[in-house]
């Protein structure tokens, strides 16, 4: 092969076709195999969303009009249902918060056979089904259920406690079904911080109490915000747990949908709440994502 | 601000067990004032445990840490005062360079003013002067490192622990930076203790050097008495490059084979028997005959192996197996050295003849 050839233009370069067509056989290959999931995701999320969302712009006449939402601005109930969805939601979340840290961070101190083993009892409840979980914590909360019956019988309360059917049931429950939620991925984030820069830090002059404020926390924020960011959303559009715990005195976002379907079988309206939620969601993402940065928290 | 004044420590009778293992033996050593010395052994010898239990991070069983006149056994080790250098950098990732290197001196109740003056004037003392600004994550591995530096002597600790600070940068920087360390060190009134498993590194930077084996020190020596007058086979071994032959020792001359060893050195006592130790460039090669007051190692070249700086020459003994000698690449070495198959004469000169016992006792 002569130098000319090898210093032309690339349709002379050495199997030049051979290489790209290889290169674009493997971009193929890669698409055909996350075809079937791109699909799944179309028209098992987006067709419905789409449709649903249409339908919110309908009213009970099949007249095309904006009186579904103006209901939601309007009516106290819908507006009730808002602040208590919010409310519950930031109690969830708060309340998670303050278990999951602590056990975290005490998880991180223990030796790794310990700490996994202990891991699988934060998980368990992972892989039992909302809705046994959520009889269970009946049972043990009724009026005359475990905990009251043997609260009572050791004399520290007279009448049984109203634990179940109403607004502590549905946080009992849910912060429940929420912890591993938080615990996931402060846990993770946990465990990657590196032990010597809290030693670095103490090393430096810092008290124990000072490095873990100064060192410690501020490296354990990503996977506090990205725990709090999942356990918040959930918490905003949860449904079996409220709806069983609250006993229909607690009436969350979702609840108010599913009634507005069954009993009222208005389909524009529960839409219309749906399109909120969703919208309400994405902007808490989005200023979650202003706030802590959660670009940070995936892309190292 | 008045000068700090670098301090001596005292270390006696320091044990600590994990289990059924000695981590650390009944440890007493004591470094000077302004004194850089290595903790120097191979992995799993104590010599990080020790550099721990100084800073406070290993307890110990027993025994006392003193720092000037001050005991420090039970201090916690943030009021400790020491400067540390951690192996993985430990810098803050969410810090920049500058807020790393002001961070001592933020938990010192230091004023802003001064803490960013400081900082700039050590950053400048590791040449990364106008580097305040960067993100950690910009950095590449030698200038983390000296990043870790500025921010351990930035509030002139009196003592500087380091454990192996150099050992994640490739070879070409860990030895620029030991020329660095060592000049940085005799611009700071501090006592450094370091930590390594390099003896090369040991060697080139230290005042004195701990041999650490099984969470007892061998021996405390300057570099050129470690190198050239150890005290056990461990030392000999693990310092440079050497073989070892097996020998006799009776009423203080030793004997190889049949021949006895003329050694200007000390032999030093021990059990489980005694060894010669040839270092490859202690040897001398001669062309005709051994003189007489040298021990005679000569034998038949086995092989010639070419290293670039210098030639590595295997040598047949006759009756103790293999020699390795080792000479300068220069035409000067090479005149008069025998080819493979012929006989070699090999001079161990009495002041280079080191004989060490198996065990230290």
């Amino acid at each position: 092969m002569s130098i000319h050839e090898s210093n032309g233009s690339p349709q002379s370069l050495k199997n030049a076709s051979k290489i790209k067509f290889e290169e674009r056989r493997e971009s193929l290959t890669f698409l055909g195999l996350s075809l079937p999931a791109i699909l799944a995701i179309l028209i098992v999320v987006f067709l419905p969303i789409i449709w649903l969302s249409s339908l919110s712009f309908y009213n009970a006449a099949g007249e095309l009009s904006m009186e579904n939402y103006a209901r939601i601005y309007e009516s106290a109930l819908y507006r009730r249902t808002f602040v208590v969805t919010f409310q519950i939601s930031i109690a969830v979340t708060l309340i998670c918060v303050l278990l999951g840290y602590p056990l975290c961070y005490w998880l991180t101190k223990l030796p790794d056979r310990t700490a996994s083993i202990l891991m699988i009892f934060v998980l368990v409840p992972f892989w039992t089904s909302i809705l046994v979980r959520t009889y269970a914590w009946l049972v043990l909360l009724q009026r005359n259920g475990i905990i009251n019956s043997s609260l009572m019988s050791l004399g520290i309360i007279d009448e049984p406690l109203q634990l179940a059917h109403n607004l502590t049931g549905s946080i009992i429950g849910m912060v429940h079904v929420m912890l591993p939620f938080l615990v996931l991925p402060l846990y993770a984030t946990m465990r990657s911080i590196d032990t010597d820069l809290v030693r670095a830090a103490v090393g430096l002059g810092s008290s124990p109490r000072e490095a873990f404020w100064r060192v410690f926390f501020p490296m354990s924020r990503p996977g506090l915000f990205a725990g709090i960011v999942l356990v918040f959303i959930l918490s905003l559009g949860f449904y079996v747990t409220p709806a069983l715990m609250g006993g229909g005195r607690v009436q969350m976002l979702a609840q108010r949908i599913e009634s507005t379907i069954t009993i009222y079988s208005n389909w524009g309206a529960a839409s219309a709440l749906g399109v909120v939620l969703l919208l309400l969601a994405l902007v808490m993402i989005w200023l979650m994502h202003r706030v802590f940065g959660l670009d940070k928290l995936f892309m190292r | 601000m008045f000068a700090n004044k670098s301090q001596t420590i005292d270390i006696s009778n320091l044990c600590k067990s994990y289990g059924s293992v000695n981590a650390l033996d009944d440890v007493s050593l004591n470094i000077s004032a302004g004194e850089f010395l290595t903790l120097l052994g191979p992995s799993g010898s104590g010599k990080t445990t020790l550099l721990m239990a100084l800073a406070g991070f290993v307890r110990p069983d027993g025994g006392s840490i003193r720092f000037g006149d001050r005991e420090m056994i039970t201090t916690p080790p943030h009021k400790r005062g020491l400067g540390m250098v951690f192996q993985s950098y430990a810098l803050f990732p969410f810090m920049t360079v500058a807020e790393n290197v002001a961070y001592p001196l933020k938990i010192r109740g230091v004023s802003k003013s001064d803490q960013k003056i400081r900082a700039e004037r050590a950053l400048e003392t590791v040449e990364l002067g106008g580097y305040g600004n960067r993100r950690i994550n910009q950095l590449s591995g030698g200038q983390k490192q000296r990043v870790a530096l500025a921010r351990a002597m930035v509030f002139e600790p009196q003592i500087i622990l380091m454990d192996e600070p150099l050992s994640a940068l490739d070879k070409k920087l860990r030895e620029h930076m030991q020329i660095e360390l060592k000049a940085l060190h005799q611009k700071l009134d501090a006592t450094i203790v370091y930590v390594t498993h390099d003896q090369r590194e040991a060697l080139t930077m230290s005042d004195r050097i701990a041999v650490v084996n099984h969470g007892r020190i061998e021996q405390v020596e300057t570099p050129e008495r470690l190198y050239r007058q150890p005290h056990s086979f461990f030392v000999a071994d693990f310092i440079g490059e050497s073989i070892s032959l097996p020998v006799t020792v009776a009423k203080g001359t030793a004997q190889l084979g049949e021949r006895v060893l003329k050694s200007d050195l000390p032999i030093a006592l021990g059990s489980g028997g005694h060894r010669l130790v040839v270092r490859p460039e202690l040897l001398e090669v001669t062309p005709g005959d051994v003189p007489e007051t040298a021990n005679d190692l000569s034998g038949y070249v086995h092989d010639i192996i070419y290293q670039g700086d210098s030639v590595l020459v295997i040598v047949q003994h006759d009756s103790v197996g293999q020699i390795n000698v080792r000479v300068p690449a220069n035409r000067a070495g090479q005149i008069g050295l025998p080819s493979k198959g012929e006989r070699i004469g090999l001079a161990l000169h009495p002041e280079d003849t080191i004989i060490v016992p198996e065990h230290i006792s």
